[in-house]
């Protein structure tokens, strides 16, 4: 998992090898600085000599000279890691974001908005601090350890083995705290999660709520909820805080250590096995071992908590797409014919049920076909097929004549042009959203299109014409506007194969015969594929595909199918009932 | 592609948020707050003293070796000092446990009473409130909010109580020391507040612009993952990424600026520290060397045994205003999202005035008399306030509206001069297109909004009377989004009437159409519904919202785009079953399609606001009007 993270550093290398380096450098001063304070209080006269001003002014400048130097190689360090981390921080965005480009529909699904957009925001963010903190202070704890361990021996002799004694004692504290507390901190995690989801459920559903009467019902549920969270974020956390007084233990355990014991041998020497400078130095570092070691905890707990939003990354990052374009790709479509032969598709391999089974069939270009069917059979998985938007599971699907797989996806995409039936326009003025059909379409171009769609008039209607400002989601247009306008950006790739997934429900039904008709007289060439609710927006079709549970029930035009397809004539009675009744 | 910011840059947090915040916290825990903040006042008064027992320590060990004692002759004091010191520790150690496991118990319950809090609010307030805030932005309540304000009650607070006092014990020592040594000390950190300042305030600022900058990624991230299967069918992955790389960027850079600020305090202070300790050093070896005299509290003179153990304290004491220095960025957070909370716990609640209530009923001899068993006849209590009697009214279902007007924003009228009326049991259809003020019609018979002008009387009494839970109470509602809960289709369903019993809601489901399909699903009615029923169509989620509205048995229904997301031949089998559902109750039926709404008793086209045409099916298609229009496909319906 860490390789495939660190993959993402990339640029920010250089300071990200700086920053533990110009630490390492900070560190070292800052274990000197001691050392040398040791000596000018020395030079107070405290040891042998006596009051030594000369010797206050030299160790005081070079005290001085370290700390400038300390405070560059510190700044500096803090610039290269954040340099380091928030760049890695883009990298992963970056990464993330253009692997998601990458996925395939069924890649997609497999991920859910709302997941997608965690992953590449807090769990980001967490992976961020750890590796802030991995730069910065995972060099550091434990460098400054292990040099004030090694000082501590120098400056104290005999008398740091206390250090020795009670980094046991610490480390034992500090796991016990550790290991209590991760599970419960996972757990209430997940917990914290479904609290928060819960929240979100409830403003969506005020409305229902609201009318149902149910919000002391609800206040009493939420409550529960996180009456159960605040215990366990309660204890989790009231065991973290031990962590504080096991150190302040430990801490002055050895400072009462080093008192009585360390000025028994200073007196009992008369200076010379220690003396005061070396006993107060022996209490920095001292001080120096438990905060570094302290450290190193801190550290261990941030990894494990980002550990999760790491492996919530790489699930993105290490994902393949599963379709990509072959090697040596066809560029070019030839027609806009189409032809199924024995295919099957399910979603997924583990699916037991076939979403699609044995569909033949054989478009040819030009033709205008309507496919018809309640909710779910499949009338949508079918159309996805012709621009690979996911790949049979058995069979073969052609266009033009060639076996969709053997297309460059682009090149097939630009020729088969869907308009999905979720379909979205995104935050951008009209011409904006149009020109996603085609980037150097001509205004006159967009005028055309529009007109074929039948937008024209409502988009002229505005006050900024093709330049409103569709907000996100196409929330300031009406569904039918969208509609059309999602037909229109369709129109302007100039496909050879042009499909609506029930693009036109929320049309009324003269603009729905009007759209049909344009499209007759202005791109007769292109094969028109129409999914649709409504008998009428299929009933004039060359074609009509009755589905029925992922199986071509029936084929034929509307007069054929209406002589002889039970299935199609409910429809049709279904909505045509009260006319019947009006004409008897 | 271009993006207009569409987030509203964090306000600061409002004068007197941490005062309010102060007290709030005070009134939850009006006990264990003040004993936290003695321990944090102990804890941290204990912690300066030990340097005093040291400095005595020190003192006892350079008489030795300047007399040449041995231990014998003054190892009884120095173990008397280490013995006491030992003694301070012992309190430190009791005060700082105490004090840290209350503030977890304090943090997390602060953090549960508000999160209890705005959620209770939440349920009291009006749906406008809902209408007019994004979902992310009032979710942002619960998650950034409460996050900002758990750094600032848990850490940051205490780190300032604790730097405060030990900043103000310190002082008093050193000028129990040397008032002289401890001027040069006050300035030098005169010097680090000023630098706190610059950096940190910027530091601050930069986080602010971190987090705009966040919000505007994290908008984009959700509006291309919305419209991920748009990008693919439309080859557009690369303009995309392009896009992406940029307000990426933005972030990384106002990122990178704020971390920089905020890393580089560390060592400036720091090291400004080192730089004032040997200041500090200097000045009391030229005070020593030119016998100035000392002026202390102590009136102890200038000394080896005054100006080392000055010099300890002089780490501390920058030690402690670095501290400080590392909590402005939760500080400034943390009251940010403190001043949100309050501001959402400020809002108005929906009014409700009513004092007509909905009780259970029973007839004896021709009278209406409450009693408290389900009898399936309900009652309007009204109580008089000008004589003090109680009247009751049987609840039958007949709504009227007379001369209506309503707008949602002062100026813009939605409906005007609407008057309709719905005798009991009969089907009122409403048609138009959208805009048209048909949900706003429904929405002002459950009093989601209250008429500006007019009167909607309910069984012939006027809706402002009723109290709001029983008026609900009364009315059915089926929305065109659906919302379902996470849990069982069962526990779905039976949020309807909460004590409907298990076959109760399985007829419901039966007479909703809905039964077929729940028996089919993998663990039929215990099947569990997660993320508003993702598992299921559109039209199986409808379905569900009826079979839960009928297990309620309500005796008025509101069906909004019920039946849309099903298709016709699938509604066409429900039919029976929705007929069924309506039978005997006043229901207002909204619908797109016709081939819903035309059997309804009564069938008005709204326009613009206003009923341009009322009728049967029959009548409307025989008067060849707007109706005859939508109805034959020569008019546009959205």
């Amino acid at each position: 998992m860490f390789r495939t993270l660190l993959k993402s550093v990339r640029e920010y290398k250089l300071p990200s090898i700086l920053a533990p380096l110009l630490v390492s450098c900070e560190v070292v001063i800052e274990c000197i600085i001691p050392m040398i304070i040791a000596e000018l209080v020395n030079r107070f006269g405290t040891a042998e000599g006596g009051f030594d001003i000369d010797g206050v002014y030299r160790y005081g400048a070079i005290v001085a000279l370290l700390a400038i130097l300390s405070l560059g190689f510190g700044a500096a360090a803090g610039v290269a890691c954040s340099r380091a981390s928030c760049g890695f921080a883009r990298n992963l965005r970056r990464d993330m974001f253009h692997s998601v480009q990458s996925f395939s529909f069924e890649n997609i699904d497999r991920f859910s908005t709302s997941s997608l957009v965690t992953r590449l925001t807090t769990d980001v963010a967490n992976v961020q601090n750890a590796y802030m903190m991995i730069i910065r202070t995972a060099i550091r704890a434990p460098f400054m350890l292990i040099f004030a361990i090694v000082m501590a021996f120098i400056m104290g002799g005999k008398m740091a083995w206390v250090f020795i004694g009670v980094v046991p004692i610490l480390g034992i504290g500090l796991a016990f705290v550790i290991s209590r507390t991760m599970p419960l901190f996972r757990r209430v995690f997940k917990k914290y999660d479904k609290l928060n989801a819960s929240v979100q459920e409830n403003v969506k559903g005020m409305r229902v709520v609201k009318s149902f009467v149910r919000e002391d019902y609800e206040k009493k549920k939420f409550g529960a909820a996180s009456e159960e969270v605040c215990l366990d974020f309660t204890r989790a956390e009231r065991i973290l805080a031990l962590n504080n007084p096991i150190m302040q233990i430990c801490l002055n355990i050895v400072m009462i250590f080093v008192l009585s014991v360390g000025s028994n041998m200073i007196i009992s020497s008369g200076g010379e096995a220690l003396n005061v400078g070396h006993l107060s130095a022996l209490l920095t570092y001292g001080f120096m071992i438990l905060s570094s070691l302290m450290m190193l905890s801190m550290i261990f707990v941030m990894i494990t908590m980002a550990t999760e939003s790491g492996r919530r990354i790489c699930e993105v990052l290490r994902e393949s797409p599963t379709i990509v374009s072959p090697e040596n790709p066809v560029c070019e479509v030839r027609d806009g014919s189409i032809e199924f032969s024995d295919v099957s598709f399910k979603y997924s391999e583990a699916a037991g049920r076939f979403a699609l089974s044995d569909i033949n069939l054989s478009i040819n270009s030009g033709e205008t076909v309507g496919i018809i069917g309640g909710t779910g059979s499949s009338k949508s998985t079918l159309i996805q097929l012709i621009c690979r938007l996911y790949d049979a599971s058995l069979g073969v699907v052609k266009v033009g004549g060639v076996d969709v797989r053997e297309y460059d996806l682009k090149t097939l995409r630009d020729k088969v042009a869907v308009v999905l039936q979720k379909n979205v326009l995104f935050s951008g003025t009209i011409a904006e959203n149009l020109r996603w059909g085609n980037a150097e379409a001509t205004d006159e171009e967009l005028r055309h299109a529009a007109h074929l769609a039948a937008a024209d008039e409502f988009i002229d209607s505005f006050p900024d014409g093709y330049n409103t400002y569709i907000e996100q989601g196409g929330a300031n247009v009406s569904g039918g506007q969208k509609q059309r306008l999602c037909i229109a950006r369709a129109l302007l790739k100039k496909p050879r194969i042009l499909i609506l997934d029930d693009s036109t429900s929320a049309v009324d039904t003269r603009t729905d015969a009007l759209i049909r008709a344009a499209m007759r007289e202005y791109i007769p060439e292109t094969t028109k594929i129409i999914i649709a609710q409504r008998i009428a927006s299929v009933c004039d079709a060359d074609k009509i595909i009755v589905l029925d549970g992922g199986k071509i029930h029936a084929m034929g035009t509307h007069a054929s199918l209406m002589e002889d397809c039970e299935i199609y004539r409910e429809i049709y009675t279904s909505q045509n009932k009260a006319g019947d009744e009006d004409e008897t | 592609m271009k993006m207009r910011p569409n987030v509203k840059p964090r306000p600061r947090a409002k004068r007197g948020t941490m005062k309010r915040l102060i007290k709030t916290v005070f009134s939850f825990y009006p006990r264990l707050l003040p004993l936290t903040l003695i321990c944090i006042v102990i804890s941290s008064a204990v912690a300066s003293m030990p340097t005093i027992f040291m400095q005595k320590v020190i003192a006892e060990i350079e008489l030795a070796l300047k007399n040449s004692l041995g231990w014998g002759d003054v190892g009884g004091n120095i173990i008397k000092y280490v013995i006491m010191l030992a003694l301070l520790y012992v309190l430190s150690l009791t005060a700082n446990t105490v004090y840290h496991q209350l503030m977890a118990v304090i943090t997390q319950g602060t953090l549960k009473k508000f999160r209890d809090k705005m959620f209770a609010k939440m349920q009291e307030l009006p749906v406008k409130f809902f209408d007019t805030h994004g979902h992310g932005d009032i979710m942002s309540y619960y998650t950034n909010d409460i996050d900002t304000l758990r750094q600032l009650v848990s850490q940051s607070l205490p780190q300032l109580i604790v730097s405060a006092v030990t900043v103000i014990v310190l002082l008093s020592i050193m000028m129990y020391f040397s008032v002289w040594l401890g001027l040069v000390v006050i300035v030098g950190v005169m010097i680090m507040l000023i630098v706190t300042k610059k950096i940190g305030g910027g530091s601050a600022r930069y986080f602010v612009c971190q987090q705009r900058a966040m919000g505007k990624t994290e908008s984009f991230i959700e509006e291309m993952m919305n419209g991920q299967k748009v990008i693919k069918v439309f080859s557009h992955e690369d303009a995309v990424k392009e896009s992406f790389d940029e307000v990426n960027d933005a972030l990384c850079a106002d990122a990178t600026r704020a971390n920089t600020y905020a890393n580089t305090l560390g060592p400036i202070l720091n090291n400004i520290g080192n730089i004032l300790y040997v200041i500090v050093a200097v000045a009391g070896g030229i005070f020593l060397l030119g016998g100035a005299t000392n002026l202390s509290i102590s009136g102890l003179a200038f000394s080896v045994s005054v100006v080392v153990p000055f010099l300890n304290m002089t780490k501390q004491f920058t030690g402690n205003v670095n501290q400080v220095s590392h909590q402005i960025n939760a500080v400034v957070m943390g009251l940010a999202g403190a001043s949100r909370i309050f501001e959402l716990l400020d809002e108005e609640a929906e009014e409700d005035d009513g004092y007509v209530t909905l009780v259970n009923a029973k007839e004896i001899d021709g009278v209406l008399v409450e009693c408290r068993e389900r009898t399936g006849i309900w009652a309007w209590k009204h109580p008089h306030k000008a004589d003090g009697t109680v009247t009751y009214t049987r609840l039958r279902g007949d709504v009227r509206m007379s001369e209506v007007d309503f707008s949602y924003v002062p100026g813009k009228t939605v409906l005007k001069n609407v008057t309709l009326y719905a005798e009991p049991g009969q089907q009122v259809a409403f048609v138009g297109s959208t805009g048209a003020g048909k949900t706003t019609v429904t929405n002002l018979i459950n009093r989601f909004y209250d008429i500006e002008d007019g009167k909607i009387r309910y069984d012939g009494i006027n809706i402002r009377k009723i109290k709001k839970d029983a008026l609900r109470r009364s009315l059915g509602i089926v929305l065109q989004d659906t919302n379902l809960f996470t849990g069982s289709v069962m526990d779905n369903i039976r949020y309807g009437r909460l004590e409907a019993t298990d076959e109760e809601c399985i007829a419901a489901a039966r007479l909703a159409g809905a039964d077929d399909f729940i028996t089919r699903l993998p663990e039929g009615y215990g099947t569990m519904l997660t993320g508003n029923g993702a598992n299921l169509s559109q039209g199986q989620r409808q379905l569900i919202a009826i079979a839960r509205a009928a297990v309620a048995d309500p005796p008025v229904m509101i069906l909004d785009e019920a039946t849309s997301s099903i298709d016709t031949r699938t509604e066409a089998i429900v039919q029976r079953g929705m007929e069924a559902l309506m039978k005997g109750r006043t229901v207002f039926v909204i619908a797109h399609r016709l081939s819903t709404v035309k059997n309804s008793d009564v069938i008005m086209v709204l326009e613009k606001g206003e009923i341009i045409e009322r009728g049967s099916h029959d009548e409307l298609i025989a008067r060849g009007g707007r109706y005859y229009s939508l109805y034959t496909g020569a008019f546009e319906l959205d």
